[in-house]
């Protein structure tokens, strides 16, 4: 017996150091956004809420903020209707080829992003594309739209198909059935991937970093600038999106257990 | 819909068997046609542009050309040139992202276990916990690695301690090593690790757990005999999904690394392409790179299906 309560508190401590793991760098992105920053803000200088009341104080940040935020709002438009049109049709269609398809679809997430990167980028090169906030765009609702279809896929599953066959049965055509039955029930689901997406586009530094020339966006502006010294502003842009993210994470459980029926 | 038109069409071509007309097409056709957008956009923007590269790795310099200059050829000594002057950044990618998913997995798993058995029945617990495994994604990813940075210093907290309990020496540094590289590794991917594991450890019955306490199994017995197996696509998706990223990965090994011992092969990939403008080399490392990548684990998927984890 001594044994399994050794083992039953072994565990907690383990993962609590696991998650100590997790949320120190966190913190420190937190913590140096208070930071009385010298040049490189590597070092703790002092407390100033300096950078809080002017957060576009450093030159380009805020421009970097913008950029990412036009890329992640159109490639998530995009990436989620795209997604969520194949992920329905995979689920529910019987066709040749689907294994094809489902391999289409897995691919791009089994490819590391430096690959992803240089593929785009030759294509652009041979196609004499200019790179910008257009070919950024295209990238990212490539990598992004295989995880729409994987989250949309799991909520269509749930689905009980009878539904679109009384819709077919009414007399609905294929569309009409989709944009009043199947679309409203994966709303939810589809709200999630497109989270998902949005997150992914904008934290997104590799592919990005390939395919957008003189575009930047905020990684590139942080990862461009750790080399010099990284603004404290940069630590202040991230903390608001990490607030702002858990309130909406947390809007979003109070919202689902509201209207979950008792 | 009745039960009466369930009945009366089992599997059949909707509303046929009412004797009315079928709508047009069928459900299924316009299913199909829902498809057509996604998988025309991932043939023009994933496999052509893998097809570019592919084709881009047999690129022969244009003869007394400009730099950058390339022409369409069938070079494929590209391929042995690119190996043999960078075959020891390529290992190391692959040596690394291992050592980084193997700690992912060791730090990863009783995070897991406590999430999905231990708080099984709190919710509220449960989703907290969730909520901290995935709370990484809303901060910078560049800005946590640059916090490792500061993190792992010479003068910082991590290393006093361990020279004062010897693990280094007094000299010894954190900063700018391969452990500082395989540390960031594991932690920018714990997460992808964390979540499949807990989606498996999830469906497990605690029963089990109890049967083998009953029997006089050990709980390390009861773990490795009952627990480990039933997590074990848990533990493949884990890996796979903390593997793949970790290989091609350079964020961590160009900012927590240094420039000789730690370079990986996104860093060399990204400097042939942006720096020397050597496209045909950069392509080539990079179709080395996916399909080592595609047959190691599609190895691992089979054998890990097959013999090991089932």
């Amino acid at each position: 017996m001594t044994r399994l309560r050794l083992g039953g508190a072994v565990v907690p401590v383990f993962a609590s150091l696991g998650f100590v793991f997790l949320l120190v760098p966190i913190a420190y992105t937190v913590l140096f956004s208070f930071n009385d920053a010298g040049k490189t803000n590597l070092v703790w200088r002092g407390f100033t809420l300096d950078a809080w009341r002017n957060p576009c104080g450093a030159p380009r940040v805020c421009a970097a903020l913008v950029g990412s935020l036009q890329v992640g709002l159109v490639s998530t438009l995009v990436a989620t209707a795209l997604g969520a049109l194949l992920a329905v049709g995979l689920a529910r269609a019987r066709f040749r080829g689907r294994g094809a398809v489902n391999l289409l679809v897995f691919l791009p997430m089994a490819t590391p992003e430096v690959v992803l990167g240089a593929a785009l980028l030759t294509q652009f090169l041979s196609l004499r594309l200019p790179l910008g906030f257009g070919t950024v765009v295209v990238a990212h609702v490539m990598f992004c739209l295989s995880f729409v279809v994987v989250a949309v896929k799991a909520r269509v599953a749930t689905l009980d198909p009878a539904l679109e066959q009384a819709a077919a049965d009414l007399y609905a055509t294929p569309w009409q059935a989709f944009w009043k039955v199947t679309f409203p029930l994966l709303l939810p689901g589809i709200g999630a991937a497109a989270l998902l997406a949005f997150s992914l586009s904008f934290d997104d530094f590799i592919v990005t970093n390939f395919t957008s020339g003189g575009f930047t966006t905020f990684p590139k502006f942080v990862y461009v600038s750790a080399t010099r010294g990284i603004p404290p502003q940069a630590n202040v842009i991230s903390s608001a999106m990490f607030v702002l993210a858990l309130l909406v994470v947390v809007v979003v459980h109070v919202v689902s257990r509201a209207r979950r029926p008792r | 819909m009745s039960v009466a038109t369930a009945l009366q069409r089992p599997g059949g071509a909707p509303g046929a068997a009412a004797g009315r007309p079928a709508p047009p097409g069928g459900a299924g056709s316009g299913h199909r046609r829902l498809i057509v957008p996604g998988v025309l956009y991932l043939l023009v923007f994933f496999v052509l542009p893998v097809g570019v590269l592919l084709a881009t790795s047999f690129y022969a310099r244009v003869p007394g050309g400009e730099l950058g200059e390339f022409e369409p050829a069938l070079r494929w000594q590209n391929y042995p040139e690119a190996l043999a002057q960078f075959w020891p950044q390529l290992l190391r990618s692959f040596g690394f992202a291992a050592a980084a998913t193997v700690a992912a997995l060791l730090v990863g798993y009783p995070m897991a276990y406590v999430i999905a058995v231990r708080a099984r029945g709190r919710p509220a617990l449960q989703g907290l916990l969730v909520v901290l495994v995935v709370a990484p994604f809303f901060t910078s990813f560049i800005l946590r690695t640059i916090a490792w940075k500061q993190i792992l210093s010479d003068d910082g907290r991590v290393v006093g301690a361990l020279r004062w309990l010897h693990v280094l020496p007094p000299d010894g540094r954190l900063s700018a090593t391969s452990a500082a590289v395989v540390v960031g590794l594991t932690y920018s991917f714990l997460p992808f690790m964390v979540l499949p594991l807990f989606a498996s450890l999830e469906r497990l019955d605690p029963r089990l757990l109890e049967a083998g306490a009953d029997l006089y199994a050990t709980p390390l017995t009861t773990f490795r005999r009952v627990t480990l197996p039933l997590s074990a696509p848990g533990v493949v998706a884990g890996t796979l999904l903390t593997f793949i990223p970790a290989v091609g990965d350079y964020v961590n090994s160009s900012l927590l690394g240094n420039n000789t011992t730690t370079v990986m092969i996104g860093q060399v990939v990204d400097a042939r392409f942006f720096r020397v403008l050597d496209y045909p080399t950069a392509a080539a490392l990079s179709v080395v790179l996916m399909v080592s990548i595609l047959v190691l684990v599609t190895a691992y998927v089979r054998r890990a299906g097959t013999e090991e984890l089932v």
